[in-house]
């Protein structure tokens, strides 16, 4: 028997709560949760109560057995948090969804990721304390305290080992904001970035300017998954799941910035075993949702995913090449999370289905394969590859 | 940032101590005394950093604490301007630079610190560096920083 995941789960139905700037939702986290849950279901045009299975990542504090409670779920047939933080987990809570699926552990599983920075710390300040240990204390004490500290000198060493402009990160970040003109629900919507203000913008942390960092938001998004074999009794032309892949490179993790393959988005090994599970290739790939953390993530990820050679990054990443619908590599068409909505990414697999389903406000023709990379730079990370009936 | 401070950074940033089970102690204790102890492994000999409980390499429970030379070069940098933290604000809107320093005599280990001098210079990855070591003895508690600065 095939050990991959091919085809065998579909997604049933994806939902979204309004995205709101961080600490302006009137919900509480767990309610955005709800809400997104119950969006996701009326998608697939079935009752929540059926969701029998959750999966979720990055921490997220609202537990599977609460959100059964108050759903009413029936039977709660598995409930399973992907390690790791940031947002290297989105796809993986996918591929863990679907190979529960696949061996019969549950039938019908939300992956869902909800987030109220107001109610919570935000990611880009440090907690006040009086003293750090473990890996901490060999960067914090250094003014090495953010995400965006902590992964600037990866892009640092990349963009150094292989020429890399910061033409190349204006052009991701730009992507992303047009994209999110078109789109209502962004955050970024009606707020449009020029290059002139890119490049005016105030540095956050070289080489990133304050345009290369994500949003911080408040919201909740979720997706369910089923067996493929019933995809045919769904509202929407379906998206199957073609391939996931999670984890990182030899010491990774190594402390104080010690990973032997430093300059990378920790997708070196993990990208050719998503190509190998999924059965296809980068040139396969019609469309790419890469997560923006920083655009250097997304310009590593891009590299590591085969999409484009580390030596061609200036000549290829430009802005036409990006856009939807015409662009060599249409790429984050709902403004991801630079300017759709920090959802820790998983506003990005649900992009990556509506434009499979035809319903992108970016959307790129005659869609096939729609690629999603998880929260580069962290570890693990993943990625995740969706394909329409077509690719079975 | 007001002139001739103690420190490059501004006072009031966490001071690094050691675990609770007390595997980096070493390490936090020799910079009190101008020395970077780092681990050597008994079994294979391979340095390693940060430290961990077990060599990475051989998987020997044997590890030794070694000082090390303070020269390297320049893996990596960056410079943050935006104050992530309230004890940055002081800046004033100054930036700062981090480096990730390499130490070829000792297995490519890396470590990181701050790069000494103007806040604005060129860094160049690759420039050979030496440490500086900051002594927060008035904190409570008390710690030691390895710096580097351009040779």
């Amino acid at each position: 028997m095939a050990r991959n995941i091919r085809g065998q789960v579909c997604v049933a139905g994806v939902g979204e709560t309004t995205y709101y700037k961080h600490g302006q939702s009137p919900d509480p986290e767990f309610k955005l949760a709800l809400k997104a849950i119950l969006n996701a279901a009326k998608d697939a045009g079935i009752d929540p109560k059926d969701i029998d299975g959750f999966c979720s990542y990055s921490n997220d504090r609202n537990e599977p057995s609460r959100l059964a409670a108050a759903l009413g779920t029936k039977d709660l047939k598995y409930s399973v948090m992907q390690w790791g933080g940031g947002g290297g987990g989105g796809s993986g809570a996918i591929g863990t969804a679907a190979a529960a699926i696949a061996a019969g552990y549950a039938d019908c599983i939300v992956v869902f990721r909800a987030l109220a920075q107001g109610q919570f710390q935000r990611f880009g300040a440090a907690a006040p304390a009086k003293t750090v240990n473990g890996d901490n204390a060999f960067v914090f004490p250094y003014g090495i305290m953010s995400p965006g500290q902590r992964y600037a000198m990866k892009a640092m060493r990349f963009m150094h080992d292989h020429g890399v402009e910061r033409s190349a990160l204006r052009a991701i970040s730009m992507a992303s904001y047009h994209h999110a003109q078109s789109n209502p629900r962004a955050v970024m919507h009606g707020r449009p970035l020029t290059e002139e203000k890119y490049d005016n913008s105030r540095w956050i942390v070289e080489p990133f300017r304050l345009f290369d960092c994500c949003l911080e938001n408040d919201g909740a998004a979720a997706m369910i998954f089923m067996s493929a074999e019933r995809a045919k009794d769904l509202p929407h032309k379906p998206a199957y799941l073609l391939g996931a892949s999670q984890g990182s490179e030899h010491r990774c993790a190594a402390p104080a910035h010690n990973a032997p393959t430093y300059g990378s988005s920790s997708f070196t090994t993990v990208a050719p075993r998503l190509w190998e599970n999924a059965g296809c290739g980068p040139k396969d790939v019609d469309v790419v949702q890469s997560y923006e953390n920083f655009t250097g993530g997304v310009l590593m990820s891009l590299v590591e995913h085969g999409l484009i050679e580390a030596d061609q990054c200036n000549e290829f990443l430009q802005l036409d090449n990006l856009l939807a619908p015409t662009g060599k590599m249409p790429l984050n068409t709902s403004g991801g999370n630079l300017a759709e909505c920090y959802m820790h990414g998983l506003e990005l697999p649900i992009e990556a289905v509506r434009q499979l389903r035809g319903t992108s406000t970016a959307q790129v023709p005659k869609v096939d394969i729609s690629l999603v990379c998880s929260g580069p730079m962290v570890t693990p990370v993943s990625s995740s590859v969706f394909g329409s009936e077509a690719t079975l | 940032m007001t002139q001739e401070s103690k420190y490059y950074l501004p006072e009031g940033l966490p001071a690094p101590v050691p675990e609770s089970d007390n595997l980096s102690a070493p390490y936090w204790e020799g910079l009190k005394t101008e020395k970077l102890m780092v681990q050597k492994c008994q079994g294979c000999g391979q340095h390693q950093f940060g430290p961990e409980w077990i060599c990475h390499n051989c998987n020997s429970f044997d590890l030794d604490w070694v000082e090390v030379e303070g020269k390297g070069r320049i893996y990596s940098w960056e410079r943050a301007w935006h104050p992530v933290h309230p004890a940055l604000k002081a800046l004033e809107g100054e930036p700062y630079i981090t480096v990730l320093v390499e130490l070829p005599h000792a297995d490519n280990i890396r470590m990181i610190g701050n790069l000494l001098g103007d806040r604005h210079q060129d860094v160049v990855i690759g420039s050979e560096v030496e440490v500086v070591f900051e002594h927060h003895t008035d904190n409570d508690p008390p710690y030691s920083l390895a710096h580097w600065k351009v040779v």
